[in-house]
């Protein structure tokens, strides 16, 4: 049945709703949303602020709960699922990229990156292996020693993706990855989660800008909770044709 | 898992060196409180109970009442009111297991160019039996002593050192008590200072014959100031109280209502109460000392609430990679405990340090017992995990989107 779910889709997302609660009473985020992104795929997704994109995004990343609906994630439909099993998968099966890179200031770069394995019980040594490897492969090699404040945003964006890979996630989901960050950087980073498709991890990003968006494979669109527009982007679209 | 937690807490500690030396200090104080007052009240309880054994055990001492002259009334014991039948005939008793009549005073002794006004105790043999005196050196008098009224004395450490020095051995020595010559046969061991302070080595004890005949003059033939009764047990003390007031009262003719020309003390009631009283103020130190532990533990509660909301956003970032709600929990509650368990050991160090300082300065008895520092220890690491657990619980409750979007 694993082997069988695996061939299909990463995210199974079906009739989902979420509501925000405020004084004036339930405000409806997000209404009726329904998503499949297949194993390996490269999704964009856009939409004007209050879409509700990085809503669903949280929803994703078992950040947040949905009011209502059916979320499979790998398989697993995430409501059913106990607080240590979504601990488990935010820990083992996605990696989260932010926006504000959200690193830990007061630990180095090497910790930095090798913090989501303290909670996946491995030991000191290889912990320590496996985030230098990681931190050589974003190009940041020799500051492993470093502290945040001590390199660049896209240095620190560099970090943020190293940790969100640090524990072989099928997964990464990127909230406005390069929203902090100028145009040149942005490019280097986009660069590096092309990469990373190719290698086979699914990847999901949030954007609101168009140039950023053209180098997923597939672009989704949010208007007021709403999916209204689920296309290929023109690079796949010339690759296919 | 559990090591790299630890070296975060260690890493969270150092980050704000002040503050967490500022919320270490209230453990500091507060243990090192707990370890100083415990010592000091044990050791009062120790010199006092040092105290009693030496005074000996299940004593009574029954002193002859007030003279009456013309409705003027001098002070107990000098009514030449008892005397040696009584304490024979108190011997006879159940439940006594032994009886010393005593008189005294004071008098000048001298040896060589040496001299010093001491006490002159004049009793039988069993005095030292009653009350557990033993002899560092030479042999006690004996009955035959008592009958022939024979000029030998027992010394007290504290006379002998007096009128001897250091370099001469006491032993067979003669020296004259009001003029009048005695042989010292034995040298008594050291007793220490009594329940109220007195000196109890600062004595000479002569055959009571001798001290009624030929030292202080006798009122009534045979009449002794005090009679020190031992009883059997503990359990036979009430008994044999009871024995003596009725078998005095008989002696004295003494008729129902009127006042007793006698009065029996049960020492060993006055030690206890003594000894209640110490260890009644050693508990009322420790619970003083304990608020202030409790105020420490409070101030790490407080801390760690500002900590957690401080570090809100760190706990998001934590749980969105994949921190389970208990690692959250264990991180700040160990963070507590090693802020504890350190101003712990720092403070056993400081209770330890002012119990020395004490004794030394002091000449107070002090103890530091592992017990007590065991106590602080736990109580310390008990208050962490108390303290700590509300915002340790705090924290791993929050929810991660609103962690993260904590500013």
């Amino acid at each position: 049945m694993q082997k069988n779910i695996e061939a299909k889709a990463v995210i199974e997302v079906s009739n989902l709703y979420k509501d925000y609660q405020t004084a004036a009473g339930p405000f409806p985020v997000l209404k009726d949303v329904n998503l499949r992104i297949e194993n390996g795929d490269y999704v964009a997704i856009m939409g004007p602020s209050g879409s509700g994109k990085s809503t669903f995004m949280n929803i994703l990343g078992c950040l947040d709960k949905p009011t209502k609906g059916k979320y499979v994630l790998d398989g697993h439909a995430v409501a059913t699922m106990e607080e240590n099993a979504v601990a488990g998968v935010r820990n083992k099966t996605i990696g989260f990229v932010f926006q504000g890179f959200n690193l830990l200031a007061r630990s180095s770069l090497l910790d930095n990156v090798a913090l989501p394995l303290v909670y996946s019980g491995i030991e000191k040594p290889e912990r320590h292996k496996r985030a230098k490897v990681l931190l050589e492969k974003v190009g940041l090699g020799k500051h492993i020693n470093s502290r945040p404040n001590q390199i660049s945003g896209g240095q620190q964006q560099r970090v943020a993706i190293a940790r969100a890979l640090v524990n072989n996630p099928r997964l990464i989901l990127a909230d406005e990855p390069t929203g902090n960050l100028d145009s040149v950087t942005s490019e280097e980073i986009m660069a590096l989660f092309g990469e990373l498709n190719k290698e086979g991890i699914t990847i999901v990003l949030v954007t609101h800008e168009t140039d950023i968006a053209e180098h997923a494979k597939r672009q989704v669109r949010f208007l007021d909770g709403k999916i209204v527009q689920d296309t290929l982007t023109n690079s796949q679209l010339a690759e296919v044709l | 898992m559990f090591t790299a937690m630890l070296g975060e807490a260690w890493h969270a500690m150092g980050a704000n060196r002040l503050r967490t030396f500022l919320t270490m200090l209230g453990m500091v104080i507060g243990v090192g409180a707990v370890v100083l007052m415990m010592a000091i009240g044990q050791g009062a309880e120790a010199s006092v109970k040092r105290s009693i054994s030496a005074m000996g055990s299940n004593l009574f001492v029954v002193l002859s009442g007030p003279p009456s002259m013309g409705g003027a009334r001098s002070a107990t014991g000098n009514a030449p009111s008892l005397n040696v039948k009584d304490a024979n005939a108190i011997a006879e008793l159940d439940g006594v297991a032994g009886v010393a009549p005593v008189t005294m005073g004071k008098a000048q002794i001298v040896f060589g160019s040496n001299n010093w006004n001491t006490d002159i105790l004049g009793t039988t043999p069993s005095y030292l039996d009653v009350r557990s005196w033993y002899l560092s050196s030479g042999y006690a008098f004996a009955e035959s002593d008592i009958r022939s009224a024979t000029r030998v004395a027992l010394i007290g450490k504290t006379v002998a050192q007096n009128i001897f020095g250091d370099d001469i051995d006491p032993l067979g020595k003669t020296i004259r008590i009001k003029q009048s010559p005695f042989v010292i046969l034995g040298v008594l061991d050291s007793k220490g200072q009594s329940l109220d302070g007195r000196d109890q080595d600062d004595t000479i004890i002569v055959p009571l014959t001798t001290a009624q005949r030929k030292l202080f003059g006798n009122q009534l033939p045979g009449s002794v100031r005090q009679i020190i009764v031992q009883a059997e047990s503990d359990k036979a003390m009430a008994m044999t109280e009871e024995g003596i007031n009725g078998l005095l009262n008989q002696r004295h003719n003494i008729r129902e209502g009127a006042d007793s020309d006698f009065s029996v003390r049960n020492l060993t009631a006055i030690a206890n109460s003594a000894a209640e009283t110490t260890r009644t103020m050693s508990l009322l130190l420790g619970a003083i000392a304990s608020v202030s532990l409790l105020v420490g533990g409070i101030g790490i509660m407080n801390i760690m609430l500002v900590s957690v909301t401080e570090r809100t956003r760190e706990i998001g970032i934590r749980m969105a990679i994949g921190a389970r709600q208990r690692d959250i929990l264990m991180q700040f509650l160990l963070e507590a405990i090693v802020i504890s368990i350190v101003g712990c050991l720092i403070g056993i160090g400081i209770g330890v340090g002012g119990a020395v300082l004490v004794s030394i300065f002091t000449k107070a008895e002090v103890i530091v017992s592992t017990n007590s520092v065991l106590i602080a220890f736990s109580v310390a690491a008990s208050i962490g995990v108390f303290f700590g657990f509300y915002p340790a619980r705090k924290a791993a409750k929050l929810n991660p989107i609103e962690a993260l979007r904590y500013q």
